[in-house]
């Protein structure tokens, strides 16, 4: 009886978000001056053709995977901010891995090697942010944002000093790599089976380590009340270590695909910002891990087709982040409510 | 000031914390007001220093009634407090500690622009009237606790005070302050400001004031003139006759836990034991008032506060800096009394805990099915009123605990306690302790802290006595009386206690 009632009442708790989300996003628009009718086809039309259906798929990867190394935070108790620079470390790593093999090795194995750099750059930089967390007692927010910046400004420092352009440097990055080592896409378009696949088989080992195994159990207790996970005889601080790895690892994976994937070359917007948007999302999912695969998919559907926005109304692309934005705010909202009573 | 508390009543849920108090302080005088923790006297004191507000009653302040309302109407009517934790800024310094709390803008003394030269004046010259040497540059985090005691009585005189409250003012500061702080309240008193005493330590009591009401339960249940016999007020603060022992004998022969010259040190409390041997087996109750040391002791033993120096052995085997796994291993179980904060992990299940238990040593996944049955097990045996998959949160405290039980490592060689039956009703926590007893008899050594005096004496087998951070030899309970086991809470050791002497 109680349960059912609980039921009703959280369902219709989550339909009012929705209805209060959609209301506030409608206004916004209004506000912006165009209609919701026109804002929704324009997106539609931004997603509908196969080149830019590919990219969504595209960006959907790396998304993936960052949600997916978030849930690992998220499960104890942290806010990885530092998703952004383990993301970019990544993929620096990545890039130095290939600008030493694409000619002296097979090209898969050149891309194999990529990739293992990838991770281990991110796990280091996550694992970074874990030991200033433990040990420093910095708190992960602010450890996260500074390696975010030392990261960003690492990037910066390679595209226009010792890895740039023979003849210019420039923002538009580091010299494209060679077609052989990059990843094989399906037909013309930006979309990568191996991105999809590697995404796909994140979200499904995050799910079972979550829920089927010894470490993801000691990660929600350590999550939930440090101290009694430690007296119960958990290895609490080195469960803190392993989650900044692990989230720092996949985002390394998703590094490693920009690089490989995307745009082919180290550039200085290299993470393009996935980092936050996973963030967005890890908030949004909450403990539904499996949500994850629907929420990014329309997350990177919002962001491609946004594009069309300034194109056929004249609106700036940013309000897909602001429908973005406010899902979650409202999402986060509604718990917080529920959590009061 | 006079201060007059008529019919003073304040409810905290279910806790009457304060029921139909009446004290009088007259001016120029120190009132103590004493008794054991949870007597209420801390809730009294807050309401007259405006921190919390009251039910019912009345304060009367020099013959006409005052409205108290928040720290700084206390403060307007000439009533300032010092907290048992200073409440002050660590890391802003002396100086600026001082002129906090003024009203800007008012006169002088008070401008919008800080008046430095004219607060550094009027500090040193208070400090050198009471005898306070105080660098007004020094950052407050560098003083002692007595220094900032000092300085936070001088900030409270120059705010305009003529009564000063003080509660426990003589917890974690050395000997030598404590006869200055003495001498400076004395001083005080003498110079017509009333002042409130709040303390658990007969001495200091018998020493410092004119007036004492004793308190228990939330209620008055006496007043004396001092110097009164200490026996008249040891029977107040604890009020009856003690418990009868009724524990069968499970102690062994063998040895379970040794320490030697074990010092324990933290900001406010160093704990001293030269040697202590326990055997196998027994039972020993930490009595005292909460606060004096003994959940230090616990938690070393636990292995979960390393020692500042000296050596700890559990069967034998020397567990000094030992990690705290191989304490686990080597059978130590904890029992705090905050159970959702120390014991048990929010928002998980029995199962989930059961699970946590089994993970320990493996990484692999989790078999559900068969935690499922280990779960039904426990959960019947130790008679938990939940299911597997119950939120911790949302078992009753007896539940909880039984859980918590549940849950302990087998073979379970030395088991810590922190108030095993809080919260509990009375059948539970008869159960628990059969069941505690039974662990003894199969050879677990208990250590336990109560502050129910008749929890220790039924069950324990010797009693160690804490008192501010000095712990007592130990004492067989068949020996034990009421009053000497008040005295010695109350901080009088017959002989010179555990410590190596000082």
């Amino acid at each position: 009886m109680e349960n059912n009632q609980l039921k009703i009442k959280d369902y219709s708790l989550r339909f009012g978000t929705l209805i209060l989300t959609f209301l506030f996003i409608t206004l916004i628009i209004f506000l912006a001056g165009a209609s919701p009718k026109e804002v929704f086809v324009a997106l539609w039309q931004g997603i509908s053709s196969a080149d830019q259906f590919a990219r969504v798929l595209s960006t959907l990867a790396p998304l993936l995977l960052c949600a997916c190394g978030l849930v690992f935070t998220f499960m104890a108790g942290l806010y990885n901010l530092g998703i952004e620079g383990q993301i970019i470390m990544g993929a620096i790593a990545t890039t130095f891995a290939l600008r030493i093999f694409q000619d002296i090795i097979p090209s898969y194995l050149a891309i194999l090697l990529g990739i293992i750099f990838g991770i281990a750059g991110g796990a280091l930089w996550g694992l970074f942010a874990g030991v200033l967390n433990v040990y420093g007692k910095v708190n992960e927010i602010f450890a996260g944002l500074g390696l975010n910046f030392v990261a960003q400004g690492l990037t910066l420092y390679l595209v226009f000093g010792p890895w740039k352009r023979p003849g210019v440097a420039s923002m538009s990055g580091t010299e494209q790599f060679k077609e052989t080592v990059w990843l094989p896409t399906i037909g013309n378009t930006e979309a990568s089976p191996i991105a999809l696949i590697l995404a796909v088989l994140g979200l499904v080992v995050t799910a079972i380590v979550i829920r089927g195994t010894y470490f993801g159990l000691q990660l929600r207790a350590v999550g939930q009340n440090l101290r009694a996970s430690y007296v119960l005889g958990i290895p609490a601080y080195s469960r803190i270590l392993g989650a900044f790895a692990i989230c720092g690892a996949l985002g390394g994976i998703a590094g490693s695909l920009q690089v490989l994937a995307v745009f082919h070359r180290l550039i200085p917007n290299i993470s393009s910002n996935l980092g936050f948007l996973a963030l967005l999302i890890g908030m949004l999912v909450g403990n539904g891990i499996l949500w994850i695969l629907p929420v990014a998919f329309f997350f990177s559907a919002l962001n491609v087709g946004s594009l069309q926005l300034p194109l056929s109304l004249q609106l700036e692309s940013s309000l897909a982040g602001v429908i973005q934005g406010s899902l979650v705010l409202f999402v986060l909202l509604a718990r917080a409510f529920n959590n009061i009573k | 000031m006079k201060i007059e508390l008529r019919n003073i009543t304040k409810r905290f849920g279910n806790v009457l914390a304060n029921d139909d108090v009446s004290v009088t302080v007259e001016a120029g005088t120190i009132h103590g007001i004493l008794g054991e923790n949870g007597a209420g006297k801390s809730t009294l004191v807050k309401i007259i220093s405006g921190f919390i507000g009251r039910d019912r009653g009345t304060i009367i302040l020099d013959e006409k009634p005052g409205e108290i309302k928040t720290p700084a109407a206390a403060i307007r009517a000439g009533i300032g407090m010092l907290h048992q934790d200073p409440l002050d800024f660590p890391t802003l310094s002396v100086l600026d500690n001082f002129m906090i709390g003024r009203e800007g803008g008012k006169d002088k003394t008070s401008s919008i622009v800080l008046p430095k030269k004219l607060a550094t004046k009027e500090l040193k010259y208070l400090a050198s009237d009471f005898n306070f040497s105080l660098d007004v540059n020094e950052i407050l985090g560098n003083l002692t606790v007595g220094e900032r005691q000092q300085l936070e009585i001088l900030r409270l005189l120059s705010l305009g005070v003529n009564t000063l409250i003080f509660d426990e003012p003589t917890t974690g500061i050395s000997a030598s302050q404590k006869d200055a702080l003495f001498a400076a309240m004395r001083k005080l008193a003498d110079s017509g400001k009333s002042l409130i005493f709040v303390s658990h330590k007969l001495e200091d009591v018998a020493v410092l004031c004119d007036r004492v009401t004793v308190m228990r339960q939330g209620k008055v249940v006496g007043e004396a003139e001092i110097p009164c016999p200490e026996n008249r007020l040891v029977e107040m603060m604890f009020g009856r006759e003690l418990a009868s022992p009724n524990k069968p004998k499970t102690a062994t022969a063998e040895v379970a836990l040794q320490l030697h010259n074990i010092i324990l040190k933290t900001d406010r409390l160093t704990i001293e034991i030269e040697k202590l041997t326990i055997q196998s087996g027994e039972v020993i109750g930490l009595a005292g008032l909460e606060g004096s040391g003994q959940r230090l002791l616990l938690l070393m033993c636990a292995g979960l506060l390393p020692a500042t120096s000296g050596n700890l052995i559990i069967n034998g085997q020397d567990m000094t800096n030992q990690t705290y796994q191989n304490y686990l291993k080597a059978g130590v179980g904890f029992l705090p009394a905050d159970r959702l904060k120390e014991g048990l992990v929010n928002g998980l299940t029995i199962q989930d805990h059961v699970a946590l238990r089994q993970s320990i040593g493996r990484r692999s996944f989790v078999n559900w099915k068969e935690t499922l049955t280990v779960t039904k097990d426990k959960i019947s045996l130790f008679n938990i009123r939940g299911k597997a998959d119950s939120k911790v949160e949302r078992l009753s405290g007896g539940n909880q605990q039984r859980t918590q039980l549940a849950l302990l490592p087998i073979p379970l060689n030395l088991l810590l306690m922190e108030h095993p039956t809080r919260g509990l009703d009375i059948e539970s926590a008869i159960w628990v302790w059969q069941q505690l007893i039974a662990r003894c008899q199969t050879g677990t050594t208990i250590l336990f802290t109560s502050s129910d005096l008749d929890e220790i004496v039924q069950y324990s087998d010797r009693i160690l006595v804490f008192s501010g951070g000095n712990v007592s030899a130990p004492i067989d309970t068949k020996e034990l009386t009421v009053n000497k086991l008040g005295q010695m809470i109350g901080g009088k050791f017959e002989d010179g206690g555990l410590g190596t002497g000082d």
